[in-house]
């Protein structure tokens, strides 16, 4: 026995030891890895990013000027530019007011309505399309949209066509084709990230509890007012969370407005397009810029509204 | 230990030194090839018989030499000019509108022709043409040209249309319909001297003499020209497979385009053909340059002499549409055909504008508007401003 005490402790139970004596210390050893990604590798980039705005490029040569100056940002408001921004935002709350329009239901009916059997066949269905490609899925549509394309045949079987005309000749959102008008686009989007609206709403309504529903009725309220002060208000953390994703998704992509749609940028475009192709990285940074500060001015006010309220 | 202030000094000499960029002259002989070259280039130019196996020019290259052939592909000249700022290229093949710029901002490197032996079987016509060569110095040899046709639907164009004007402006096309939604135009600031070259014929009193080299006035009216096309064109094209999508589903009838996707489609066998109508047509004259810093100048220099030995000439315009600039290439090549050469526009030399970075000092006029004033205005045309 006393040989057994004797027995110097092994290295590993000594480095335990000492851990357990230095609780801040292991602590700090946890931590650092994630720490140093979150700091270096996420927010170093962000940082890296905003200070190339702060930069100008050489007009002819194409090579960027590394001196501070507001040049830059100056080129960003003017008019084409600002039409860039404001295109995209629009375009961005039209998708995400419709989508959650859409997604309230779906998401409702599978929380509520479904038996386990049902309600596994609905998750499939609104996660299938995640499973195939996003490239493949946007082609099949643009084939879809297009002038002598599915939808138009269908329109035409229903002697409709006279309707899509009338709709394609609206003013703004209307074009020769719905494949190059802003509602082709629209239904795009709105096809693509429908997915990411339904999952939330519908995990914040499977967490309302049912005794809720049932103490508002034997309290005397309509369905539609048990919706309105009950349902709606537990569920709105969800939609607010869903509406973030459809929001800043939409807000960033590129690939969708190159395929479908009138040539009009988009800011993921412009910021593609001028740090891609023209190399133009100050200002293609100074767009992204844009998206953040949207989406600053989005959560506050979302917050404002008490959608962070039950986290 | 210490280092020693003058080890110090002297190490650190010896560190700038090597880190400067070197400035000498153009080499005066090859030596032994460094075993890679590294190259810019379009999509489609340098084919090692991937796609077919029948079009291939590097193989045997690298056999020959002992040089591999690394290939980095751009889709647009801005992209190549931002690549070799960035560094780390041998070679690229440059557009008229990417070689003066590259020249300029000091990326490019005098080349020696007397190291490139089949120098003078070059078109005597792109020896010593402007955009590569500045106060007399070669910045690089000539590699292919060719031309952007108006592509047209044959159902609709029972005779090939005369004039640019069924995509500029809103008419009633041979069918009975409107062209209004039906043309579509190249989506690059680039496109606004096929605007120009259009005004040049048509309101002569602007005074346009080249569509490069536009005063205030002139680029107004042009850009002008292109706001009223905004109204007629359905979507900008800048993805040739888009735009094939677009003349076989979309109903799309008559646009810019390059050779390639008339190939391709005629290949398909849709009702397509092109033409170059009669105020001519912007095209591209092609330059393999070398970088300023290129890390492999031998093998850099026995590629520059590979690229216009008349077979791969011949075999890379059967591929991509486009013109030899060594014009022995034209006959008896297997893939091109003997009329390959004529089909692709070889007669057209005259009537084609080729593409240029248009700069502030211009040579026909007093003043014209840079290059980069054309990127941000047709963004905006782009927009509907």
């Amino acid at each position: 026995m006393t040989t057994a005490v004797a027995t110097a402790p092994s290295l590993g139970r000594r480095l335990s030891n000492g851990l357990y004596r230095r609780p801040t210390l292991l602590l700090l050893l946890l931590l650092a890895p994630p720490l140093m990604w979150l700091g270096i590798v996420y927010l170093g980039s962000l940082f890296a990013l905003l200070a190339q705005s702060f930069f100008s490029i050489d007009e002819f040569t194409g090579l960027v000027r590394r001196e501070f100056t507001l040049s830059t940002y100056a080129q960003l408001f003017s008019p084409a530019n600002v039409d860039i921004v404001l295109r995209t935002a629009l375009m961005a709350a039209a998708v995400t007011v419709a989508a959650a329009c859409m997604g309230f239901p779906i998401a409702y009916y599978m929380a509520r309505c479904t038996g386990p059997r049902m309600k596994a066949v609905f998750y499939l269905a609104v996660m299938l399309p995640l499973w195939s490609s996003y490239l493949v899925r946007v082609y099949a549509w643009k084939l879809i949209l297009a002038k002598e394309g599915i939808l138009g045949w269908f329109f035409a079987q229903l002697h409709l066509t006279w309707l899509l005309d009338a709709v394609l000749a609206l003013p703004v959102i209307g074009g020769a084709s719905l494949s190059v008008s802003y509602i082709g686009m629209f239904l795009v989007f709105l096809y693509i990230w429908l997915p990411f609206m339904i999952l939330p709403i519908q995990a914040a309504l499977e967490r309302v509890p049912p005794s809720y529903l049932d103490a508002s009725s034997d309290l005397g309220a309509h369905p539609g007012q048990t919706l309105r002060h009950v349902i709606l208000p537990l569920a709105f953390p969800g939609i607010v969370a869903g509406s973030i994703f459809t929001f800043s998704l939409t807000l960033g992509d590129y690939i969708i407005p190159g395929i479908v749609g009138s040539s009009r940028l988009f800011i993921g475009q412009a910021v593609f397009v001028h740090q891609g192709t023209a190399g133009n990285i100050p200002l293609a940074a100074a767009f992204s810029v844009v998206p953040i500060v949207i989406m600053a001015i989005y959560l506050t006010w979302a917050k404002r509204l008490g959608a962070f309220d039950a986290l | 230990m210490h280092p020693t202030p003058v080890k110090a000094a002297v190490s650190a000499a010896l560190f700038f030194t090597a880190a400067q960029p070197v400035l000498s002259a153009p080499l005066t002989e090859i030596g032994p090839g460094e075993g890679v070259v590294d190259i810019v280039a379009w999509p489609g130019y340098i084919e090692r018989g991937e796609t077919d196996p029948n079009f291939d020019w590097v193989t045997g290259f690298e056999e020959a030499t002992g040089c591999q052939v690394r290939i980095k592909t751009a889709g647009t000249s801005d992209e190549m000019v931002a690549l070799m700022n960035e560094g780390g290229f041998d070679l690229v093949t440059a557009s008229g509108d990417a070689s003066l710029r590259l020249i300029a901002g000091k990326r490019v490197q005098e080349v020696n022709v007397d190291l490139v032996p089949s120098w003078n079987t070059v078109d005597e016509r792109l020896q010593d043409a402007p955009w590569h060569t500045v106060d007399g110095k070669h910045y690089g040899v000539p590699y292919q040209w060719g031309s952007n046709v108006l592509m047209y639907n044959t159902d609709v164009f029972e005779e090939a249309p005369q004039s640019w004007n069924v995509v500029f402006e809103e008419m009633t096309l041979p069918d009975g319909n409107s062209n209004k939604g039906r043309v579509q135009a190249f989506d690059g600031p680039i496109y606004i001297a096929d605007a120009a070259l259009y005004l040049m014929h048509h309101q002569p009193d602007l005074g346009i003499k080249d569509p490069y080299e536009l005063t205030e006035d002139q680029y107004q009216a042009a850009l002008n020209l292109l706001r009223g096309q905004r109204e007629i064109v359905n979507r900008y094209w800048h993805d040739p497979f888009i735009q094939i999508d677009d003349f076989t589903n979309e109903g799309v009838v008559a646009s810019s385009a390059w050779p390639f996707q008339v190939n391709l489609l005629v290949g398909k066998e849709q009702p397509i053909s092109s033409v170059v109508p009669v105020e001519g047509a912007t095209g591209w004259a092609d330059t393999t340059m070398m970088h300023v810093d290129a890390p492999h100048p031998n093998c850099a220099y026995m590629w520059l002499e590979h690229s216009i030995n008349p077979k791969l000439q011949g075999d890379l315009a059967a591929w991509f549409g486009s013109v030899p600039v060594v014009l022995a290439a034209c006959e008896g090549n297997e893939l091109l055909g003997d009329e390959g050469c004529d089909t692709n526009g070889l007669g057209n030399f005259e009537r084609i504008s080729f593409w240029r970075t248009p700069v502030t000092q211009c040579a026909t006029q007093e003043q014209c508007v840079p290059y980069y004033r054309w990127v941000t205005d047709y963004i905006a045309v782009l927009g509907g401003r």
